[in-house]
């Protein structure tokens, strides 16, 4: 392994910039003549829009523009869609309400836009769209998904609120497994509701150039030529070779800005409209409220088991709530993100699962970190976890007997796992957690009055998203392959042109280290280029845990062609047979033989072609590749979480966490580490502290981070990182992926192990201090002070 | 945030000036919590007299057997006071515990009492030393000072020059942070100067800062956690909101009470 | 509009600004210093932290008024163009202290004041309660603590670069 090479902990080259303040985020683009874009949202969960007066706001001071939901359908400009088909058991397609980027005749729920004021500054608008005066006819609203079927009718399309009723699995073969169970280990669980809050607000700033007919759109998108391609061909703004989009360096994402909003297809309309570049910046509580946010599912589980505690099968019933409108993805999460993880690492015979998704009029709820998975490993984790203290069997130990230990494994939930080794990270965890001395320490802290618990999550997740016409069949409106271009220049240096984009996870650094390694040139000499529409080639964009097992594959391909040709340029030069030509740490040989050529030199030839007839070779050397992978990739582990908690308050402090995951082959262990820790942090945000809370009439409660609950450096603990390797069998480089890991895995064992602590498992999440204060009162009058 | 005006005063007397010159005035101290609130433009003033410019308002000094506090001491600056700390290291606790590092550089006491926001931690000290408040017109004994949510007894155009608190031999603060703001959820301010026993609560109370009366009975026998054992206050009249509900701050009351009676020792 | 005046990173400037001109708004979009970052409006996230006569505050909850005569330091007047990096941004950089680069700024800059206040001798825990003011969404905190004791132990090693003025 080489100092830059794959499985070096290379320092980051995108750090220079950012530590130095020199980052470029789209609020930091400024374009001349720029204006400011102020929506003014809707008040109401639920009304309708009787009538809208913009006369005192149009004479405002700075005010260029306010237009309404009425003047954008009058041009013409279409709805947001959700590009993903799912359908119900009985066959009919999902229920897609149409979402028009202003509402024009009803709002569905707190924040949606429904007019925006442009003007010359910030504080104008906002002075401006205080003036403008909405008549609304305030409707019923309905914020419970569990109580949605019976609530207003939110969208004609969706009657009872339902937007589909699927299902996956064989329900007979469950039913009659669980008719011969020993034990049924039954929980019902609410996977709280959650906001993304990347730290960077989401900004849109587009502009016109009326010479060109050409739009250009700034935005914090993690996938800029599929919001180009959304934006021009369904919303139909403009032709798709019309509209430039770039997304600079962007603060965080975690799905959040994956989809596509009113606020940048708004903010292109008006910017051909009034003729000078608009921009939207998002204020923290407008982004409570537009934000796509995470999770929210209610779910009735139940484990079957025989006498020994071999699972036999699983049913699950989950009602997920959508939000007010489909967002992107937003179909997906639930169905073939969720239920086919139902499997856990365990061989299980029969599972059978059904999801009825609703409407509801929150905000739209779509992919965040996990997407589908973290929901699905808490419910597996956490029926495991309880069955191993029902029956009284250790919980590593009914784990271990259940674990799936050949491979290929085929699920009972499409899902066919291709390689892993759940004992290795499993026993590696036990050792690093010292589970041994966990009796040990649960004494000291009694002695010190406090509880003490300890939790596993061997959890498992499919990413690499993915084989594209496995998603195609499953109702995906896209395909999910990646595209690389190779660009050597003359003098040997090398740009890769990624239709990925990177938003913290290092792409610069670990991209290059790739080809440095492959090509063997200095890791400097290689720069990535992403982000530009008119400079990369269509890419599916980052998400779903797929940069490195599919973008890294994509650069792999294009390698191979580089070299191949180079090869054929090589062999040329030093007129030997290109199959005698070897390529090895940067030098071209002819085999047997001391004739070589330097990769500097072959490069120049390349372009220069003084020594090969075009007709027979083309000048240059660029190669390009779209890869497709051939299956999911199945990052898989163990994470135990130790807790204190402190009966007194029901406060919980976690005081150990191990994590040992297996990625396959690693690129740089140091971002791995890191891209661990940070879904760690968010996993366990989840289960101590985050919580969207809506009150009766959909009005938002938790609506900034003075309610919304934010971890803290003093939040967490240190994590102590491992890892163990099967490669991937499905990509050439081995990769399976870490980005989303630790969320998914978190939550579980979190909980695991306050429940452990506390003795009851009626707890719910978060599990903040009143809420474990409340269930040790409820369970253990005695245990709480 | 709505426009006004900016004014930079040098002395309390200009100061209080340009209170009586504009009524619809606010004065501006460290910022944290004015300046918030005129950002979701839930305050408009027509101006803002900033008094970080005017002399002698800084400052921690012990004057006989009492600490003196000016009002635009920074929270940072108090809680490191060696003064504060030699004399009465209880009422150190708490500008120490107030919001995050940055908000201590620039917040301030008489800000914080001046809006005796119900989760303010200083409020608690106050009424829990039996404070007296000083203002540019006269002293306001801190049972006189705090009168509800975001009330106290200042009139208009009266400006907070200093806060003087009594030297108590026994005195802590416990704070249960709300996991969200960092503001005090619940905190208890617990003191023993002689016969004087205060206990002081924050965060709890629908109405504001209070005293805990049957607490300060119980301790008159001996200023101890043992006293407090197994005693609760009423969950009527608590605050509740989706972090805690009022039968969770009650019973933390109790709870903080015992440990601040622990460390104050 | 009235006028303000203070030093921003070693140099003088001037500008025409409302009353209600945030500090934050008028480094970045007066003086085009973008470093300086907004990620909340409740004055808790930290990205905007920058030092205000050698002292860390919250530019978003400071007026651009308040600072009249004032010595500012952004993230920008850490290093000098092309010179060699603080050493605290280098132990950010060394220890893999950020992801997304965008809490980043404000993150260093209150890590220098953790420094000016505790000391160059500083354990985890004193950094992770130190660091209430400064939300990271990315890294999970764990190699900022890291970066922040390295840096705050390179920077007693190089005696003359001191907390930022």
């Amino acid at each position: 392994m080489s100092a830059t090479g794959i499985g070096a902990a290379v320092r980051r080259k995108e750090d220079l910039r950012f530590v130095t303040g020199k980052g470029q985020y789209t609020d930091d683009v400024i374009r001349p003549g720029e204006t400011r874009a102020v929506f003014v949202r809707s008040p109401h969960a639920h009304a309708k829009i009787k009538s809208i007066d913009i006369s005192a706001a149009k004479t405002m001071p700075g005010v260029i523009a306010v237009l309404t939901g009425k003047e954008l359908a009058g041009d013409k400009i279409g709805n947001l869609i959700c590009g993903w088909m799912i359908h119900s058991k009985d066959g009919t397609p999902m229920k897609m309400a149409p979402h028009p980027a202003l509402a024009a005749e009803t709002v569905c729920h707190v924040g949606d836009p429904v007019v925006v004021v442009i003007a010359e500054t910030q504080a104008q608008g906002r002075d401006a769209a205080e003036k403008v005066k909405i008549d609304y006819q305030v409707l019923p609203a309905i914020v419970d998904p569990a109580k949605a079927k019976s609530g207003p009718q939110i969208h004609d399309v969706a009657p009872k609120n339902t937007i589909y009723e699927w299902s996956l699995g064989d329900a007979k073969a469950v039913d009659a497994a669980f008719a011969t169970a020993k034990h049924v280990t039954q929980l019902d669980i609410v996977n709280n509701r959650l906001v993304p809050n990347a730290i960077e607000p989401r900004v849109a700033l587009a502009e016109y150039d009326a010479g060109t007919d050409q739009l250009t759109l700034w935005n914090t998108t993690q996938n800029p030529h599929v919001s180009r391609l959304v934006i021009a061909a369904f919303v139909g703004m403009a032709p798709e070779h019309k509209l430039r989009v770039i997304a600079p360096d962007v603060g965080g994402g975690f799905g959040s800005k994956i989809f596509i909003y009113p606020e940048e297809v708004v903010c292109l309309w008006a910017a051909r409209k009034v003729g000078r570049p608009v921009k939207w910046t998002a204020d923290r509580s407008e982004s409570f409220v537009t934000d796509a946010h995470g999770r929210d599912h209610v779910t009735h589980a139940e484990l079957a088991l025989d006498v020994n505690g071999k699972m036999l099968a699983m049913r699950v019933r989950t009602i997920a709530n959508l939000g007010a409108y489909m967002s992107t993805f937003s179909s997906s999460v639930p169905t073939y993100l969720y239920a086919t993880l139902l499997s856990g690492q365990y061989d299980i015979p029969h599972i059978y699962c059904e999801v009825d998704a609703v409407y509801t009029n929150t905000v739209p709820v779509d992919a965040y970190r996990g997407a589908g998975r973290p929901e699905a490993t808490f419910v597996v984790e956490r029926l495991v976890e309880v069955a191993a203290r029902q029956m009284g069997i250790d919980p590593a130990d009914l784990r271990k007997r259940n674990f799936i230990k050949s491979f290929p494994h085929q699920t009972p939930v499409i899902m066919a796992y291709d390689a892993g080794d759940y004992n290795a990270s499993l026993k590696k965890a036990l050792d690093l957690a010292d589970v041994k001395g966990f009796n040990k320490r649960k004494r000291e802290s009694t002695r010190n009055g406090k509880l003490r618990g300890i939790g596993y999550s061997t959890y498992i997740e499919a990413c690499g998203i993915a084989p594209s016409q496995a998603v195609g069949s499953l109702g995906c409106g896209v395909g999910l392959w990646e595209s690389a271009e190779v660009r050597v220049n003359p003098t040997g240096s090398v740009e890769v042109l990624t239709g990925t984009h990177a938003h913290g996870q290092g792409h610069e650094t670990t991209f290059a280290q790739l080809v440095s390694e492959r090509l063997g040139i200095p890791f400097e000499n290689v720069s990535i280029v992403h982000g530009d529409t008119d400079k990369v080639q269509f890419g599916m964009g980052t998400y779903g845990s797929r940069s490195g097992a599919v973008g890294m594959s994509a650069i792999v391909k294009a390698l191979d062609k580089i070299e191949a040709k180079a090869k054929k340029v090589a062999a040329h030069m030093l007129e030997a047979a290109e199959g005698d030509i070897v390529f090895k740490d940067g030098k071209f040989t002819v085999a047997g033989t001391d004739k070589s050529a330097a990769w500097g030199d072959v490069s120049l030839n390349a372009y220069i072609a003084h020594k090969f007839a075009g007709q027979e070779l083309e000048p240059g050397l660029k190669e390009t590749s779209f890869y497709d992978p051939t299956n999911f990739t199945f990052p898989a582990g163990c994470h135990i979480c130790e807790v204190e908690v402190d009966r007194d308050t029901g406060k919980a402090e976690i005081v150990n966490w191990t994590a040992v995951d297996d990625f396959g082959t690693v690129i740089n262990p140091m971002i791995v580490e890191g891209q661990v820790h940070g879904g760690i942090a968010q996993g366990i945000g989840q289960a101590l502290l985050e919580n969207v809370v809506y009150d009766k009439d959909g009005q938002l409660v938790s609506g900034s981070l003075m309610d919304y609950s934010m971890p803290h450096a003093h939040d967490l603990p240190s994590f102590q990182v491992g890892l163990t390797e099967t490669k991937s069998p499905s990509n050439p480089l081995g990769i399976k992926g870490c980005g989303e890991a630790g969320a998914i895995a978190a939550p579980a064992a979190v909980i695991n192990a306050i429940t452990d602590a506390i003795g009851t498992e009626e707890l719910t999440m978060p599990a903040t201090a009143q809420a474990v204060w409340t269930a040790l009162k409820v369970a253990q009058p005695r245990q709480a002070a | 945030m709505y426009n006004f005006t900016f004014h930079r005063p040098t002395t309390v007397r200009q100061a209080a000036g340009l209170l009586a010159r504009n009524p619809e005035a606010k004065l501006l101290a460290g910022g944290h919590s004015l300046l918030p609130v005129m950002k979701q433009r839930l305050a408009s003033p027509s101006a803002l007299i900033d008094l970080s410019l005017v002399e002698g308002l800084s400052g921690v000094e012990q004057k006989g057997r009492s600490i003196v506090i000016g009002a635009m001491t920074r929270h940072a600056d108090a809680a490191n006071s060696s003064v504060l700390q030699q004399a009465l290291p209880g009422l150190a606790m708490v500008p120490a515990s107030i919001g995050d590092p940055q908000v201590r550089n620039r917040g301030t006491i008489g800000g914080s009492i001046a809006n005796n926001d119900p989760n303010a931690d200083y409020p608690a000290a106050c009424l829990g030393l039996g404070a007296t408040i000083i203002t540019n017109k006269r002293r306001i004994a801190a049972d006189d000072f705090f009168t509800g949510m975001f009330s106290t007894a200042l009139e208009d155009g009266e400006i907070v020059t200093k806060v003087s608190f009594p030297i108590a031999k026994k005195a802590a603060y416990e704070k249960f942070k709300h996991p969200a703001s960092g503001f005090a959820l619940v905190g208890v301010f617990v003191s023993k100067r002689g016969s004087d026993i205060r206990v002081a609560v924050t965060g709890a109370g629908a109405n504001g800062v209070f005293r805990v009366k049957s607490f300060e009975e119980a301790l008159k026998k001996r200023f101890a956690a043992k006293s407090l054992e197994g005693m609760t206050i009423p969950a009527t009249g608590m605050n509740s909101d989706i972090h805690a509900s009022p039968e969770y701050r009650a019973h933390l009351v109790g709870v903080l009470a015992r440990r601040a009676l622990a460390k104050a020792a | 509009m009235p006028a303000v005046s203070m030093t921003v990173n070693g140099k003088a400037v001037t500008g025409d600004v409302e009353a209600r001109t945030l500090l934050v708004q008028f480094l970045r979009e007066n003086l085009r210093l973008t470093g300086t970052h907004v990620g909340c409006d409740t004055s808790q996230c930290g990205a905007c932290v920058v030092h205000i006569d050698g002292i860390a505050a919250k530019s978003c909850t400071t007026l651009a008024l308040q600072c009249e005569g004032a010595k500012i330091t952004t993230i920008e007047g850490l290093a000098e163009p092309n010179g060699p990096l603080h050493p605290m941004q280098e132990a950010f950089r060394e220890n893999h202290g950020l992801q997304c680069g965008f809490c980043t700024p404000g993150m260093i800059m209150a890590a220098l004041d953790i420094v000016r206040r505790r000391g160059h001798d500083l354990d985890e825990h004193t950094i992770r309660e130190q660091l209430d003011g400064n939300i990271c969404r990315c890294t999970g905190y764990h190699n900022i603590v890291k970066a922040i004791a390295a840096g705050a132990k390179a920077m007693a090693k190089d005696g003359s670069r001191q907390a930022a003025e």
